[in-house]
């Protein structure tokens, strides 16, 4: 066995890597941490113990935290819906094409991700098919529209992340063991009721680590309602990338940041008490 | 009952894969497109010109050619420092091994909003100027979480009799490694590199925090976005899309034709 003699051998392989992760993720961490405390304009901050730059942004920017917990909630469950079914259908019907199949559902990501978000916008134009559709059926009024809608914005950041709801859950259910659904049935299971009883709790870490990959980088993005929507429509993302970016108020943005960074840290803790985390990390 | 129950389910999939198509395919009509304005929002024409001219708008060739050496230089460092960082985890009980795959995980748990922000406050504080350097530092950082858990996914499964078998016919460690161990887990070494590849020349949220003045692929699209659309934009997110394919299915064919050669020598 290789690791009977040399103790050293693991950290060293490590070592690279890890060094990598801790000067360029733990370290800027530390200085966003700084710079949230941090008072002064650009570009002369100096660090002070400044809280209350916490309790500015909460309050200012409360509208744009909860829109983004919204869209990113209803994202979420549409995204669920739309996968799970999907998903199944690959692990169970899939057959021998179940590669091929895969392949489909993740070949539209490798548009990039701008041009797929602006391909929506086509779609969902004023003059565009949808729209149109819409309003003769008379769901829309004729001057209704779907662009710059909180609609628009949630359909766009359903979509874009739509794999990292789908992958999970295809990981988790094509693990299932058929042998336990046609014991279920043997014992005279409906399988309506089969489905309630064994597969779906045996993929439910499949929707756990799905809903957790999908709602976090959806409860951080900006790009669908920057290029979807309106400023009615902005999330936190996009607050914090002006202020980043445009304004340049580096420690309103930085406790934007921890905010929101503490909000999702502390969803994941949960999620991973609740499911443990080795089981969450290695089925991520 | 079961038969419509079972095709159901397939019409839903279908339906569910339509929409997954649906705005590639409005990527792909509009890479042919004809506009007579900047924007290429509405159909006016069928013509082959941007496909004969993919580079005929100012910049584009340079981002693309910028997002390509990224994509390269960040996949092939992220794949080596994160598949050591896999054998590590997977072969090896050790101290710390705990916060290694926090560390690990952390990273893809972060809103890439945050994970640019951070760096650009790093970035600002070192005063290091933005631009190619330090957009490839992101880039190999935000790779190397996938990579660990891609390879590691294919170490898990490995027997390792075939390398006690190896010892026992004399191969010292490092024989062992280069002659069964790395052939053996390639597979996985390949696909994290595929990935971390398509993950580096589709960034844009990290980028854009990072970038300075270069401009990559997406930074050109965004900016594009705001004063026209040029549908050259379509004809190289088209080809993208081809070429990804094109390696994914040759991964999977390559990975077809392993197995059934298992299957045969077994």
């Amino acid at each position: 066995m290789l690791h009977r003699r040399k103790w050293a051998i693991p950290y060293l392989l490590l070592a690279p890597g890890m060094a990598w992760l801790v000067v360029f993720f733990v370290v800027p961490m530390w200085y966003l941490a700084k710079m949230s405390l941090s008072q002064g304009l650009f570009p002369f901050y100096g660090f002070g113990w400044a809280w209350h730059n916490f309790n500015d942004a909460v309050s200012g920017y409360q509208v744009q935290f909860i829109r983004s917990g919204e869209y990113a909630a209803v994202a979420t469950a549409i995204a669920l819906v739309v996968s799970y079914p999907l998903a199944y259908w690959i692990a169970f019907r899939g057959g021998r094409w179940k590669n091929l199949f895969l392949l489909l559902v993740i070949a539209p990501f490798f548009v990039t991700y701008l041009i797929r978000t602006l391909a929506w916008e086509t779609i969902l134009s004023d003059n565009g098919l949808v729209v149109r559709l819409l309003q003769d059926v008379g769901i829309l009024g004729s001057n209704g529209r779907l662009l710059a809608t909180s609609a628009a914005v949630i359909a766009g950041i359903t979509y874009n992340f739509l794999p990292f709801m789908v992958l999970p859950l295809y990981v988790s259910l094509e693990q299932i063991d058929g042998r336990l659904i046609e014991a279920a049935e043997d014992l005279y299971a409906s399988r309506a009721r089969a489905f309630a009883r064994v597969t779906l709790p045996l993929s439910l870490p499949g929707v756990f680590a799905g809903v957790l990959l999908t709602f976090i980088p959806a409860a951080g993005d900006f790009i669908n309602a920057q290029l979807l929507g309106t400023p009615r429509q902005y999330m936190i993302g996009n607050v914090i990338q002006s202020e980043f970016l445009s304004v340049r108020d580096y420690p309103t943005a930085a406790s934007l940041s921890f905010v929101l960074m503490a909000a999702i840290l502390i969803l994941v803790l949960t999620f991973a008490r609740i499911l443990g985390t080795d089981r969450l990390t290695v089925g991520a | 009952m079961r038969f419509v129950r079972r095709h159901l389910l397939s019409a839903y999939a279908v339906l569910a894969l339509v929409y997954l198509f649906l705005p590639i395919s409005v990527v792909v009509a509009f890479s042919f497109n004809n506009p007579k304005g900047r924007f290429n929002y509405t159909w006016q024409g069928f013509t082959f010109k941007n496909w004969t001219n993919p580079f005929g708008y100012p910049g584009l060739s340079d981002a693309l050619k910028v997002s390509i050496e990224i994509a390269l230089l960040s996949s092939l460092l992220a794949t080596m420092l994160g598949t050591l960082i896999a054998l590590a985890l997977v072969r090896y009980r050790f101290r710390g091994s705990a916060t290694t795959n926090l560390l690990i995980f952390i990273p893809m748990t972060t809103p890439e909003v945050v994970m640019g922000a951070s760096l650009l406050t790093l970035f600002v504080n070192w005063r290091v100027p933005q631009g190619f350097g330090t957009i490839l530092i992101a880039h190999i950082l935000f790779n190397i979480s996938y990579v660990v858990v891609t390879v590691r996914a294919r170490l898990v499964g490995f027997d390792r009799h075939l390398e006690e078998a190896a010892m026992d016919l004399g191969a010292n460690e490092w024989m062992t490694f280069i002659k069964v161990t790395l052939p053996l887990i390639m597979p996985g070494i390949l696909a994290a590199g595929l990935l971390a590849f398509a993950l580096s020349i589709d960034d844009f949220v990290i980028t854009y925090f990072n970038a300075g003045a270069t401009v990559t692929f997406p930074l050109f699209v965004w900016g594009a976005a705001r004063v026209a659309t040029p549908p050259q934009i379509n004809v190289i997110g088209t080809a993208i899309f081809l070429i990804a394919i094109s390696g994914m299915l040759a991964n999977i064919l390559f990975q077809n034709v392993r197995s059934r050669k298992g299957a045969v020598a077994a």
